[in-house]
C-alpha cells in the first residue's frame, strides 16, 4: 500500500479468505481488492465470446423451431424463385458455424486467457470448501441464507450450472447437431467423418433431429434462469454481475472482507 | 451333375438372343449407376462364371420382400432366378416342398461349403428357444445358424432381417432379433425397407455376381449406392421444401398442387433409400409421388418411432406419450413459473428485510 491510496489501509484484513479455499479467487484477485474497489474478471475475448454466442443460440432457437414447425405455407412467386425455407436453414447452419467456432476459440482462451477463463470448463468436485459454497449458495436461493456472499467469478451454484448447461450441453447440441447436417452435406464429408457416427448410435435420424430439438429445450430452460438468475444477483447480491459481462469488472457494493 | 452352368449358358438356353443378352447387360449396369464401360465386363462376367448359389431363408416376415423381389424390371425377377443366380433353396419360390426341399437346401450347404450366398427374408425369435418361428419342425434361428456356418456372405433383405421390423416392435414378447445379433462371424449386407425396391435387391445380387465382391457398405452395413442419400436428397418435390410451400393439409389446394409433405410428417429427410430416384413397379411412382409421405420404412426401429404423420418421435420412456415438443414446452413453462414466484418471493422477502432494519434502526434510535 503506498500513501497515495485513496482507501483507508487496513493492512490487517486479509478478504475473501473463503474464495481463495474455494478456488473462487485467486492472490492476484485479493491484492487487486486492496488497490482498487473492482477486480477484472472477463476479458475482452471472454465477454465477446459470451455476446456472440447469446445471439447465436438466439438465431439458432428461433430457426431451428421453425425447422420442426415451419411457418405458414408462402405464395410469393414460383418455387424456384422462393428460398423463404430455405433462408430459414441458411440462417441456421451458418449461426452454428459461428456459434461452434466461438466455442472453440473459448476453449483456447480458457488455456490462454487468465485464471476466470477457466471456470466454465473445469468443476472443482475435489474441493470440500467448494461444496461447502454451493450448499450455502443453494440455501441462498431458498431464502434460508440471510446474507448473500461475494463472489468474484461465476459463484457455486451458477459454476455447476454453467458447466452442464453450456460447457456440455453445447458441446451436445454442436456435436448432433453437425451430425445431422452431415445428412445433407453426404457421405464423406467433413461433418459426416467427424461426426456421422452418432446417428447409428442413438437409432437412426429422426432419433437423433428428437434428441436435438430437446436440446433445444434446454436452451430454452437454461436461458430463463440465466437471465433470471443474472438480474436478481445483480439486484440482491453484494456484487456486480450484468455489467461485469459489458466492462469486465466485478465491483462489491460493500468492504466486508468477507 | 457335370460342370456347373455360366449365366450366358443358362441364357442362350433359355433362347435368349445375344442382342437380348447384350441390352440386359447395358440395363444391369445403368440400374448399378454403372458407366458403358462396364457393359463388356458384366457380359465378361456373365460367360464365364458359374453361377452363384444362393440359400433363401425365410424366418418371421410377411414374404412382402419376396413379393418386391419377383417384381423386378431391370433386371427382370425370371433372369435373376433363372439365368444369374441358382436359387438353390427358396421354400417360397421353389417347386419342392416338404423334405425334397430339405434335402435341397441340406445338398447345397454341402456341395458349395463357404461358397454361396444366405440371402435371410425376416428375422429368427429367440424367446422361449426360438419356438415362435418352426420351419421343417425346427426353431428358425436354428437353421440360420446351420445355413450361415458355411456362408460366404449374407444378405438381409428388409427391415426385419435388417432392424427387427414390427415383429421387433416394443414389446417385442417373441424376442425377435435382426440377423446381424445373431450371425456375428459373417460379412452381413443389409438391405432394409418393407420391402426393399425390387431393383435395389436384383442389383445388390448383380453387383455381388459381377465383381465377385460385397458393394461398398456404409456405417450401418448398407449399400452405399442406394442407401447413401435420403428420399428428402433426391425428392422431386425438394423445391416446394426451399421455398417454405408445404401441404397443410391432406385434402387442400395446396396437396392437389404437390407442394411438399413436411408438415404432414413426411419422413423422407430422415431416411435413407432409393424410392425417390429408382422408384417402384418399374419406376412408375413412390409414395410422395402419389401424394403420401414417406414413413420411414427403412430406417432402424420404424415400427417404434411415433405415427407414420409425425416427424417428431413420441417418448414413450417418459411414462406418457409425450414428444420433444410437448417435454420442452412444459420444461419451460414450469422453469418459466418457478422463476416468476422466486421473484415474487425475493422481492417479498428483501421488502421485509428492509422494513425491518428500518424498525431495528428506528428502535435503536
Amino acid at each position: 500500500m503506498t500513501d497515495q491510496t485513496i482507501h483507508v489501509p487496513n493492512p490487517d484484513v486479509d478478504p475473501l479468505r473463503e474464495n481463495v479455499l474455494a478456488g473462487d479467487a485467486t492472490e492476484s484477485d485479493v491484492a487487486s481488492i486492496r488497490r482498487q474497489t473492482s477486480v477484472y474478471v472477463y476479458e475482452a475475448p471472454v465477454r465477446i465470446w459470451h455476446w456472440i454466442n447469446a445471439l447465436g443460440i438466439t438465431v439458432l432457437c428461433v430457426t431451428g423451431w421453425f425447422i420442426a414447425s415451419p411457418p405458414p405455407s408462402m405464395q410469393i412467386d414460383e418455387a424456384t424463385h422462393q428460398f423463404v425455407f430455405g433462408y430459414i436453414r441458411f440462417a441456421h447452419f451458418a449461426a452454428a458455424y459461428i456459434v461452434t467456432i466461438g466455442f472453440l476459440g473459448r476453449i483456447y482462451w480458457a488455456i490462454v486467457g487468465n485464471y476466470h477463463a477457466r471456470q466454465l470448463f473445469i468443476v472443482p468436485v475435489w474441493n470440500r470448501h467448494y461444496w461447502k459454497e454451493v450448499i450455502h449458495e443453494i440455501r441462498w436461493y431458498f431464502f434460508l441464507a440471510k446474507d448473500p456472499k461475494k463472489y468474484v467469478g461465476h459463484n457455486p451454484l451458477a459454476h455447476i450450472a454453467m458447466f452442464g448447461f453450456m460447457t456440455l450441453g453445447l458441446t451436445f447440441m454442436i456435436v448432433s447437431g453437425f451430425a445431422l447436417y452431415s445428412e445433407g452435406a453426404g457421405q464423406g464429408s467433413w461433418a459426416d467423418t467427424l461426426f456421422g457416427w452418432v446417428i447409428p448410435l442413438v437409432g437412426g435420424s429422426q432419433a437423433l433431429h428428437g434428441l436435438h430439438h430437446l436440446g433445444m429445450w434446454m436452451i430454452v430452460v437454461f436461458i430463463l434462469i440465466h437471465i433470471y438468475a443474472a438480474i436478481r444477483e445483480d439486484i440482491l447480491s453484494r456484487q456486480s454481475i450484468v455489467s461485469t459481462m459489458i466492462s469486465g469488472h466485478r465491483t462489491f457494493k460493500d468492504d466486508d472482507p468477507n | 451333375m457335370s460342370q456347373i452352368e455360366t449365366f450366358y449358358d443358362v441364357m442362350r438356353r433359355q433362347g435368349i438372343t445375344r442382342r437380348s443378352f447384350m441390352k440386359y447387360c447395358s440395363l444391369t449396369a445403368a440400374a448399378l449407376g454403372l458407366g458403358p464401360a462396364y457393359v463388356p465386363k458384366i457380359a465378361h462376367a456373365m460367360e464365364t462364371k458359374p453361377r452363384t448359389p444362393v440359400i433363401w431363408v425365410h424366418g418371421l416376415e410377411c414374404t412382402c420382400c419376396s413379393e418386391s423381389f419377383i417384381r423386378s424390371a431391370h433386371p427382370l425377377a425370371k433372369d435373376v432366378v433363372l439365368s444369374m443366380i441358382s436359387l438353390d433353396y427358396d421354400d417360397t419360390l421353389m417347386a419342392a416342398a416338404g423334405h425334397q426341399a430339405e434335402a435341397a437346401l441340406e445338398d447345397t450347404i454341402e456341395k458349395y461349403k463357404g461358397n454361396y450366398i444366405l440371402a435371410v427374408e425376416g428375422n429368427p425369435p429367440l424367446n422361449e428357444d426360438g419356438m415362435y418361428c418352426i420351419v421343417g419342425g425346427k426353431p428358425f434361428v436354428d437353421q440360420l445358424r446351420h445355413a450361415a456356418k458355411d456362408a460366404k456372405a449374407i444378405i438381409s433383405w428388409g427391415a426385419c432381417a435388417s432392424y427387427g421390423c414390427v415383429q421387433a416392435a416394443a414389446p417385442n414378447p417373441t424376442q425377435a432379433t435382426p440377423v446381424h445379433k445373431v450371425i456375428t462371424d459373417k460379412p452381413i449386407i443389409k438391405v432394409p425397407g418393407c420391402p426393399p425396391i425390387a431393383e435395389v435387391m436384383t442389383g445388390v445380387i448383380t453387383y455381388m455376381l459381377t465383381f465377385d465382391r460385397l458393394p461398398q457398405l456404409d456405417r450401418q452395413g448398407r449399400p452405399q449406392m442406394f442407401y447413401s442419400q435420403r428420399i428428402h436428397d433426391k425428392c422431386y418435390r425438394r423445391p416446394h421444401f426451399d421455398a417454405g410451400q408445404f401441404v397443410e393439409a391432406w385434402d387442400d389446394e395446396n396437396a392437389r398442387k404437390g407442394y411438399c409433405l413436411y408438415k404432414m410428417g413426411c419422413k423422407g429427410p430422415t431416411t435413407y433409400n432409393a424410392c425417390s430416384t429408382v422408384r417402384w413397379n418399374e419406376g412408375v411412382s413412390f409414395p410422395i409421388q402419389s401424394g403420401h409421405g414417406c414413413i420411414g420404412c427403412s430406417e432402424d426401429g420404424f415400427w417404434d418411432a411415433g405415427s407414420f404423420y409425425d416427424r417428431v418421435t413420441d417418448l414413450t420412456q417418459f411414462g406418457v406419450e409425450a414428444n420433444a415438443d410437448r417435454i420442452g414446452m412444459a420444461t419451460a413453462g414450469v422453469v418459466g413459473a418457478g422463476v416468476a414466484a422466486h421473484a415474487a418471493a425475493s422481492i417479498l422477502v428483501s421488502a421485509q428485510r428492509k422494513a425491518q432494519s428500518k424498525k431495528s434502526q428506528s428502535e435503536e434510535a
